[in-house]
């Protein structure tokens, strides 16, 4: 039964997380996967959630992005807006934080209000 | 997003519902549209909601543009999908690990505590009790498969009666065609509606040719996947 082992949904309880750090008054932003193409570590639909302090869960791409997206987030949670990110090999910002797998993502970031 | 749409979403995910959160990338407006309000007028836009019901059968989320312009994601939830086994007999020894590994949450149903053994059955939630007991703690919904394989009524009758009346997306049951005229009589004769009786997959599996119980299980497994992602398309007459 799906108590004993985890949703395959891997970052399912991300949003779980998401609720619990509202509730408890903190600001909160979550990173989406909406788009990817080629070699991209983590599926559409993929949640990273991120605090103020740049506390954070889940997982966008594995760990090659996360850094920028934690920066972005905390942008976003100050200025209320949403904000489209895009990485990729061809992207020199991207290639310097490292989705060396040769992929390109998209990520939504929004704060929750 | 609002913390009340996510409440609402993670709310659904507990239930065991079907939801799609959408929303506008330029505006950041969400919504959120469980599968069980589909039939309702929705108030969004005709591009969207075309294609709702594709999406809560294939359970992908993704990018859906309109002849506008405007951008909508689509995070569709889906909750994972549950096999539960009537019979704790051999094609089910090789049912259970194939559909773990296909992504389902298998449970195996059984009184008779012979057959229902732990050595039979590794890594398999295991029910030793008789099927009136163990759907207490198993509960059936749209997202539950029922396959009853003991060919005893005794046992598979209450389990066949309790899955269409949960709305399982499959329901299947072990035996000949003339078994199954009995068991379609005495379903009938029970009070379960003859519309309901129909939806009993009866001989059980695709039909593969299958001998050995693996192949029946391959071919039970099959069918269950096809009801999975064909899920609700018959009904609302939009074929995937």
């Amino acid at each position: 039964m799906s108590a004993e082992r985890p949703l395959r949904l891997g970052d399912a309880d991300v949003l779980g997380t998401a609720e619990d750090w509202v509730r408890a008054g903190r600001a909160v932003a979550l990173a989406t996967v909406v788009e990817t193409w080629g070699s991209a570590p983590r599926p559409v639909g993929s949640h990273l959630v991120i605090d103020a302090d740049g506390h954070f869960e889940g997982s966008v791409s594995g760990g090659c992005v996360e850094g920028a997206v934690i920066g972005e987030a905390i942008e976003v949670i100050a200025a209320g807006e949403p904000r489209l990110l895009e990485f990729g090999v061809a992207d020199e910002t991207a290639w310097r934080v490292g989705l060396s797998c040769g992929g390109r993502i998209r990520i939504y970031v929004e704060r929750v209000v | 997003m609002d913390r009340f749409t996510l409440q609402s979403l993670n709310e659904a995910r507990r239930q065991r519902q079907a939801a799609i959160l959408i929303t506008n990338l330029a505006s950041g407006v969400v919504r959120l549209v469980r599968e069980n309000d589909l039939g309702l007028d929705l108030m969004i836009e005709p591009a969207l909601s075309q294609i709702l019901p594709q999406r809560f059968r294939s359970a992908h989320s993704g990018l859906v543009e309109t002849a506008e312009g405007d951008q909508f994601f689509l995070t569709v939830h889906v909750p994972p999908p549950r096999l539960v086994v009537i019979g704790a007999v051999h094609i089910s020894q090789a049912l259970a690990p194939m559909a773990r590994i296909a992504g389902f949450d298998v449970t195996i149903i059984d009184p008779r505590t012979a057959f229902a053994t732990p050595e039979r059955f590794a890594d398999v939630a295991l029910v030793p009790h008789w099927p009136e007991d163990a759907l207490k703690r198993v509960p059936l919904d749209p997202f539950t498969a029922v396959a009853a394989l003991t060919h005893d009524p005794k046992i598979d009758d209450l389990p066949l009666q309790a899955a269409l009346a949960a709305n399982c997306f499959y329901v299947g049951a072990l035996g000949s065609r003339k078994t199954h005229a009995k068991r379609v009589e005495r379903l009938l004769t029970a009070g379960v509606d003859a519309a309901d009786v129909a939806k009993i997959r009866a001989p059980i599996g695709l039909a593969i040719g299958a001998q050995s119980p693996a192949e029946i299980a391959v071919s039970v497994l099959a069918e269950v996947v096809d009801a999975l992602r064909k899920r609700g398309a018959i009904a609302s007459g939009d074929a995937a």
